[in-house]
């Protein structure tokens, strides 16, 4: 695995009206990873360790949110990867191509209230366990990111929520076990709903395989107000979310503690350098 | 005569191309010219040009270039102040200034920003959705002309009264066409303004401004030069849409009665023009191209025309070329046509295939319509025939000046005697609160953040501040942190009592915006709305704001690098209030000295910077708790905003500022209760040491409106400092309060022996008006 340094090559794949490419880019930098630009019009993975499907418009969401994209040459090698283990995450448009290429149960349609919508978004890690999420372990939080030489600053505090008045039981009752993280990140799209057959949404909620889950606000009318899924094997995940979008102090969500301080996104990414460690 | 007998009359008649041949031979032709919005005199000053008739080409050409949105006709000896009153100094960190498709201005460290502020009204009431979105779409291509990257954009948004029924379907379709096509292009969206108001209700105004960053070896010019070099047309094919949208829509008055003008409304592809960003940015990085100029109005027209006269001047174009959504497009139409997301460049032939190799990988359509040549003339052909040969200057540049007349509007001496001195002023406490509440909760102070929210600000990764705060802010340079900060504003109530100090006080609170933020003000760009040139009275306030405007920015010693006029804002004989939007722009050393709006910790003291003065005519207050407009607004001075602007900067630098509001609309009351919405800290204040002071009462302290105000919250350890500060650049101070997140947690703004409002009552006010007009969203 990895470069010359040792540390891993992320994929960041760019198809035409991406837009999010050069955040995820940055955000894999910040936690010491190399970030790899792929095109969608190659079959060539070029060696990567793992793969990010980032948020934006690809084809102008024409037909349907990352329906064309998930089409595209590259994505046969995507589904090939994923299908062998490599830890592939899909933010946001990424997220639709991935559910589009049944890398991820569901779909996501048109938000229900009919627009566009950017906000800092609450929401409860359900599953730790995956890939890209070990990094929010209460137990793992600190190595992670530590280890992982964020260059960010200010990691990410633990389960407690970063904001003194909010209150992690919030308006929906759930099943998930109480003490599961909170985070707050950016949200931003307009076919943000997630919907699945009444089936699968039983399976993903009793197999724990809802990965992020709304809080206070469900912005879109997501089923379950489920905001992100993983596979069963805990290597694919994708949210609507954006976590690239909160990875560096100055220019994240607001906090309790300063203007544009929050950087929640930031253990996501440390997760995958804890997941690509040889076993 | 039957229909069918029309019909094939007019399809014998169009094989028959109107050459330059054809119009030499038949010079008693009756042409449309009227039809396509050109007068009497300017077609006969066409025909002198040519010596002959003008073919049906060259007549397309010459009515849309020669329309005033796209020849400043009406307004270009005014314009020519922003020029004359630009001093050496001005100009130094000047690198493109105005004439070219934005102005480009040095910020340091090798990186230079290019910005522009556009109007597309007109479409956007006809069709509001496509014509706000073309409108981000258009101003975005003049910024990629530069060279640029473009990194942000902000809409200034005028709308009729919030409660009438048409207002909604405007809204809507407004603000869906800019969430659309700014949110797929990818573009941070960082500050703006929406204003309601009923004059605008027959002619809202959409502005858009786009800014972009570059190195300063990546500045690229619309010009042809170098005879042999290809000129190429790529991006969307070329389609019926927008045809005459120059100078049948945008030139031209709204008749009630007339037909319908919605076929001249272009219509917007983003993805199209993400792609083509991708595509352009990749081009200059390659250095493929040696000049470039988006097509916007007058489509080919303006293209070749603009490339020609900036160039060697010479050009040859064989129109069949041309890739075509719409087959049937006749050269006429092919010439006119607006269709979006297109772009013509010059290359020289030993790079055409390279050239052409990056527009395939992005999958963009091209084509080779011509080169350039050094022959002076601009020379179309198609289907085998000449059918365009003129001096393209005379299409281009050398158009019609008008110095249309100008009357001094009686009507202003009896507005400006109905001040607002006699309004009564609340007698209690509780009616006080309830104006501060009533002031809050209304269409133009109220939160924006149902249309905000709509729009993308976290996109790039770069966004340092946008909405609500003053200004948006955006870094430059990930390294160094420089970044630059911009805001816009514009006061048509002011402008209507006086609009040589209107178009003044614009420039007033855009430059405090961008100085709140902890920049220093550079450059200034400007988008003048009025109505109708051909009413004298109206020329009287584009004269009179135009002189305001440049008079101000000279004192300033910022220029105007670019711009835009956009007349004929009237439906009917009622124009609208004079609307000049000035948006500055400012530069930081590093963005993470930036200061925020609104109040973060508690126990800070809250001071005031500035006098006072009974100011209220012309008020949010008087317009909105009195329905009043009279008077004359406040006073402007220059040099005590340049010293305000200056102590901002300092204050910032020394990290001495842990908030700074600017004091416009609605006064000190809506700027402390913004300031404890921002982040939800509440704050104790006192206004009598205030009163005392200046001499004033309770409703002046709370809704006066002058300017040269700001309050800034500092922490204690930094008091002296402070103080020190503004006692060394003598600026009045005066501490009025105190952050404080009350007990309980119970955050309130309480303005001591008054009255005190709770933050959830605030906040219900304040966020809950554009809502319950437009419908909820997920807040």
């Amino acid at each position: 695995m990895g470069g010359a340094s040792g540390a891993p090559r992320v994929g960041i794949v760019t198809f035409p009206g991406s837009l999010d490419d050069r955040d995820a880019a940055r955000a894999v930098r910040m936690v010491g990873a190399i970030a790899v630009p792929l095109w969608h019009g190659t079959h060539d993975l070029e060696g990567v360790d793992a793969i990010i499907l980032p948020g934006g418009f690809s084809y102008g969401d024409y037909l349907r949110a990352g329906a064309i994209a998930s089409l595209s040459p590259i994505m046969a090698e995507v589904v090939t990867a994923a299908e062998a283990g490599m830890p592939v995450l899909g933010i946001c448009n990424g997220f639709q191509m991935l559910a589009e290429a049944h890398l991820l149960p569901g779909g996501l349609i048109r938000n229900d209230h009919g627009n566009f919508i950017c906000r800092d978004q609450r929401l409860r890690v359900e599953n730790t366990s995956t890939a890209w999420t070990s990094g929010y372990a209460p137990a793992a939080g600190d190595s992670a990111s530590g280890g992982a030489g964020a260059s960010g600053g200010a990691g990410w505090s633990g389960g407690a929520g970063r904001s003194g008045t909010a209150s992690a039981t919030g308006d929906f009752a759930s099943s998930a076990a109480s003490g599961a993280p909170e985070i707050t990140i950016p949200l931003k799209n307009g076919e943000g709903g997630y919907i699945a057959s009444a089936e699968t949404i039983a399976r993903l909620e009793g197999e724990g395989l809802v990965a992020f889950r709304y809080l206070g606000v469900n912005p879109n009318g997501s089923m379950n107000d489920i905001a992100g899924v993983t596979n069963a094997r805990g290597n694919v995940v994708g949210l609507m979310p954006h976590p690239e979008h909160a990875v560096e102090p100055g220019f994240g969500p607001d906090t309790a503690l300063a203007m544009r301080s929050g950087t929640d996104g930031l253990p996501l990414f440390a997760s995958l350098l804890v997941s690509l460690l040889p076993a | 005569m039957s229909d069918t007998a029309e019909t094939a009359a007019e399809t014998a008649a169009r094989p028959v191309v109107d050459s330059v041949e054809v119009a030499t031979a038949t010079p008693d032709k009756v042409q449309p010219y009227a039809a396509l919005g050109l007068k009497p005199d300017e077609y006969a000053r066409i025909r002198e040009i040519l010596g002959r008739r003008p073919t049906s080409g060259e007549l397309a050409m010459y009515s849309v270039m020669w329309s005033e949105h796209c020849s400043y006709k009406s307004s270009k000896i005014y314009l020519r102040q922003f020029g004359s009153k630009t001093t050496e100094k001005m100009r130094k960190n000047l690198m493109v200034g105005i004439g070219e498709n934005a102005g480009v201005v040095d910020v340091g460290e090798g990186w230079a920003v290019t910005f522009k502020v556009e109007s597309h009204n007109h479409p956007s009431y006809i069709e509001p959705f496509q014509g706000a979105a073309t409108g981000v779409g258009g101003i975005v291509r003049d910024i990629i002309s530069m060279g640029a990257r473009p990194v942000a954009v902000m809409d200034q948004l005028r709308f009729g009264d919030i409660d009438n029924p048409d207002t909604a379907r405007v809204v809507h379709g407004v603000v869906g066409g800019i969430s659309f096509y700014a949110n797929c292009l990818g573009l941070p969206n960082i500050g703006g303004e929406t204003y309601f108001d009923s004059v605008y209700q027959g002619n809202p105004l959409v502005n858009a401004l786009a800014v972009g960053v570059l190195r300063h070896e990546d500045i690229h010019l619309a010009n042809a030069s170098g005879a042999g070099n290809k000129v190429v047309l790529f991006g969307a094919r070329t389609g019926g849409d927008g045809i005459g949208g120059a100078s049948i829509l945008a030139s031209d008055t709204f008749d009630a009665k007339g037909p319908t003008k919605r076929p001249a409304v272009q219509v917007g592809d983003p993805f199209a023009e993400k792609v083509l960003i991708e595509c352009c940015l990749e081009l200059f990085r390659e250095k493929l191209v040696e000049g470039i100029q988006d097509l916007g109005a007058a489509g080919i027209s303006c293209a070749t025309s603009e490339l020609a006269s900036n160039g060697d001047g010479g050009m040859y174009i064989e129109l069949d070329r041309v890739l075509l959504r719409d087959p049937s497009l006749n050269a006429e139409e092919i010439l006119m046509s607006e269709s979006q997301e297109r772009m013509m460049a010059v290359v020289q032939p030993s790079k055409l295939d390279a050239f052409l190799a990056v527009v395939a990988k992005w999958d963009v359509e091209t084509s080779v319509l011509g080169e350039v040549t050094d022959t002076g003339r601009l020379i179309i052909d198609w289907r085998g025939e000449q059918i365009v040969n003129v001096e393209p200057r005379t299409v281009a540049v050398d158009g019609p000046v008008y110095d249309r007349p100008v009357e001094y509007p009686t009507w202003i001496d009896k507005l400006q005697a109905d001040n607002a001195l006699s309004l009564p002023r609340a007698s209690d406490a509780g009616e006080l609160k309830e104006q501060v509440l009533t002031l809050l909760g209304s269409a133009n102070l109220a939160s924006k953040s149902w249309i905000t929210d709509q729009y993308d600000r976290y996109v790039m990764g770069n966004t340092a501040l946008s909405f609500p705060d003053d200004g948006g802010m955006i870094r430059v340079d990930e390294e160094s942190g420089l970044g630059f900060a911009i805001a816009t504003d514009a006061n048509g109530r002011y402008c209507q009592l006086d609009p040589y100090f209107g178009a003044q006080l614009a420039l007033a609170e855009a430059y405090r915006n961008v100085a709140v933020t902890g920049a220093v003000p550079v450059a200034v760009t400007d988008c003048l709305n009025f109505g109708s040139p051909e009413n004298p009275e109206v020329m009287w306030q584009f004269s009179q704001a135009v002189a305001g405007l440049s008079d101000g920015c000279l004192e300033l010693e910022i220029p105007v690098t670019g711009g835009n006029v956009s007349f004929y804002n009237q439906t009917g004989g009622a124009p609208i209030h004079p609307t000049p939007v000035v948006g500055v722009l400012g530069v930081i050393d590093d963005v993470a000295r930036r200061v925020p709006s609104g109040w973060q910790d508690e126990g800070n003291n809250i001071y005031l910077l500035g006098i006072t003065r009974e100011e209220l005519d012309g008020s949010a207050w008087a317009g909105t708790i009195h329905d009043h407009l009279g008077g004359r607004p406040p006073v402007v001075d220059l040099a005590r905003e340049a010293a305000l602007a200056g102590l901002l900067h300092a204050g910032a630098m020394q990290g001495l500022l842990a908030s700074a509001h600017d004091l416009s609309d609605g006064g000190l009351a809506e700027a402390l209760a913004e300031a404890v919405l921002r982040f939800g800290v509440g704050a104790r204040v006192w206004i009598d040491e205030l009163m005392l002071r200046d001499g004033i009462d309770l409703t002046t302290a709370l809704f006066s409106e002058s300017t040269g105000r700001v309050i800034v919250s500092v922490p204690r350890e930094d008091d002296v400092k402070f103080m020190g500060l503004c006692e060394g650049r003598d600026y009045p101070v005066l501490r009025i309060g105190v952050t404080d997140s009350g007990s309980d947690g119970a955050a309130a703004l309480d303005v001591q022996g008054q009255f005190a409002i709770g933050l959830d009552e605030l906040h219900a006010t304040h966020r809950g008006t554009l809502p319950a007009r437009f419908g909820a969203t997920a807040a």
